[in-house]
């Protein structure tokens, strides 16, 4: 049962898996955009996870800490939500934006009214 | 002093201009900064190609912090020659663009368009200066995001439904280059790319490095829009200000192939085994196909800027045909075009934006009779076109020169003789405008057309000129590409 060890990728593929098949077959400009969110997230996840040390701390510089995990993924991490909020808010000010000129944010409208997407 | 700091201030300048242009509530005096920035950026990038010719590499640490684990900033023959390119294509496409954009974008929007701009330059100038993994993504989701909006800035409705459709495609791009730097990160324990190919060698054989190479291959092949991940390249090139095509064209994808080069080459290094499966047979294949299907495609559209933008796709391909060789002459041809296809593309969209800016489209329809009415726009749409078809004394004959080179070295005559069918190709696609243009008679109703103002015509015409120039004095620019290839194929060492 090795690879139930390492059930945090599993879990990691199972919701990248998900988000992105959101994004593929939801055709609705919203639903897409939180599918995209699940996607992201789920490399976060996969980011922090790895960087977890069995029975390690928060890196504290003590005598009585020794094994410490790594906070370099947390930081790039934090880095990649900023990034990651800021495509959402961008997503859905198009979305505004979208819905303002066409009246739908329905794909297969959206390419009725025009050929477009 | 100031002279150490120069690849900082390479991407730091336009970045901080950014937020000054929006404080100022100024269309005029945003689009002044931006120049004078701009123009700043462009000759920190002569003077630092300068200093890599004369000193080798440079080397620069943020903020002081040493290379490993803080960030750096690392420019050689590769970087310094494309930073180059990307500064100087804004500086001739920023005077076109007070002008052209008064037709586009309404008057109270112009200074948001200008610090859109610089954080798009900004972030296209980070990626290439910066020699760090993780901070290689944040430059380009800067430049991703910028150039989202910008895109959406076009008239017509349908260049929303194009920027979010490339926000979408983007956005799994990137976080693809996410995933594949953290696999990375997993296996090494470090995000320096010099450090990367160092470590990489000894867990070369795992899996996870094999995965983390296939992330980052995937994603980059969707910013750089390689078949079949080109979906969203059309729609966005035709539906964005002229502008924003001329300067996203010349140099976005362009920053795309550098990134598969750097990684590829540098980060993975030439020997590693599975690349030996990924280049010739995954690589080589795709970009022909890419050639052909979007020449295709290309020839049947109604509108020029579509024509154009499939069009791209295929010249994409070429410049991914010569990486898939991994020959010093494969890399040779495909830095060159990467730099030739700037001058071209970014000289017949700044013409297209001439025609949009007098027609208000750019169907191919309503361009009837009008090579009389506007003719120095026309012309530089027919010497572009000819340079990009590969007609001798233009720059696209040098580069489709090195690629029949490279493929012929290989060993492989066929895809010779494919990269000249696919030029014939060209011709018909640009055919039909000349036609359309030339020898069919301007409609009887109907405004009368005049040629365009000198303000549009001047920076045209500096670019259609470059394709020109560079094609009879092909020393600088061949020299430049073949160190550069050199310099991949030696590795970081």
């Amino acid at each position: 049962m090795a690879w139930l060890g390492l059930y945090n990728y599993w879990i990691v593929i199972f919701l990248m898996m998900a988000g992105f098949y959101v994004v593929i077959v939801r055709g609705n400009v919203v639903k897409k955009i939180v599918g995209l969110n699940l996607f992201q997230t789920a490399v976060f996840i996969l980011y922090i996870s790895m960087s977890k040390v069995q029975g390690g701390t928060a890196p504290i510089v003590e005598p009585e800490f020794v094994v410490y995990s790594n906070p370099l993924p947390h930081v790039l991490i934090l880095t990649a939500i900023v990034v990651a909020v800021a495509t959402t808010a961008l997503a859905l000010a198009l979305t505004v934006r979208i819905k303002e000129s066409y009246g739908t944010v329905e794909e297969d409208e959206i390419h009725r009214l025009d050929k477009s997407f | 002093m100031i002279s150490q700091h120069l690849p900082a201030l390479q991407v730091v300048i336009p970045l901080l201009t950014a937020p000054v242009c929006l404080l100022f509530n100024n269309a005029r005096l945003a689009w002044a900064l931006s120049l004078v920035a701009n123009g700043a950026a462009l000759v920190v990038a002569a003077l630092l190609l300068q200093q890599v010719l004369t000193a080798g590499v440079i080397t620069y640490e943020m903020g002081g912090w040493a290379a490993p684990w803080g960030i750096e900033y690392r420019i050689d023959a590769v970087n310094a020659f494309v930073l180059l390119i990307v500064s100087a294509v804004g500086v001739v496409v920023l005077p076109f663009a007070p002008r052209s954009l008064a037709k586009e974008i309404p008057e109270h929007r112009l200074n948001l368009f200008y610090t859109t701009y610089l954080l798009c330059l900004a972030g296209l100038l980070g990626i290439a200066a910066t020699g760090d993994a993780f901070n290689l993504f944040v430059f380009l989701e800067i430049s991703s995001l910028s150039s989202y909006v910008l895109i959406s800035l076009g008239r017509d409705r349908r260049a929303l439904t194009a920027a979010f459709q490339y926000l979408i495609m983007g956005t799994i791009g990137a976080t693809f280059i996410l995933i594949g730097v953290g696999l990375l990160y997993m296996m090494t324990g470090t995000l320096n790319m010099a450090d990367l190919a160092q470590r990489l060698p000894v867990v070369a054989e795992t899996r996870t490095v094999a995965a983390a190479l296939a992330f980052l291959t995937v994603g980059i092949s969707l910013k750089l829009a390689l078949f079949p991940l080109h979906l969203w390249l059309p729609n966005a090139y035709a539906f964005a200000p002229s502008v924003v095509t001329a300067f996203i064209a010349a140099t976005a994808t362009k920053v795309a192939v550098y990134m598969l080069l750097r990684f590829l080459f540098t980060v993975f290094g030439a020997t590693l085994s599975f690349e030996a499966i990924l280049l010739p047979s995954i690589l080589l294949p795709l970009s022909l196909v890419a050639v052909f299907s979007a020449s295709i495609v290309a020839i049947f559209q109604d509108n020029i800027k579509r024509i154009l933008a499939y069009s791209s796709v295929a010249q994409i391909g070429y410049m991914i045909l010569g990486l898939s060789f991994a020959s010093v002459t494969g890399l040779t041809a495909c830095i060159l075009h990467l730099f030739n296809h700037a001058l071209m593309k970014g000289g017949l969209f700044l013409a297209l934006g001439c025609v949009v800016y007098r027609l208000g489209s750019a169907e191919i329809s309503k361009l009837a009779g009008l090579g009389r009415r506007m003719p120095w726009t026309f012309a530089a749409i027919v010497v572009g076109g000819l340079s990009l078809i590969g007609v001798p004394l233009t720059v696209g004959f040098i580069s489709k020169w090195y690629l029949v080179l490279a493929a012929l070295d290989s060993g492989q005559w066929w895809v010779a003789i494919l990269i000249l069918i696919g030029s014939l190709l060209a011709v018909v696609y640009m055919w039909r405008v000349v036609e359309v243009a030339f020898f069919q008679p301007a409609p009887r109703q109907g405004p009368r057309r005049q040629e365009a103002p000198l303000s549009l015509l001047v920076p045209t015409w500096v670019l259609i000129g470059a394709n020109i120039f560079f094609g009879i004095n092909t020393d600088l620019t061949v020299g430049f590409a073949q160190r550069a290839a050199l310099w991949l194929l030696g590795g970081v060492s």
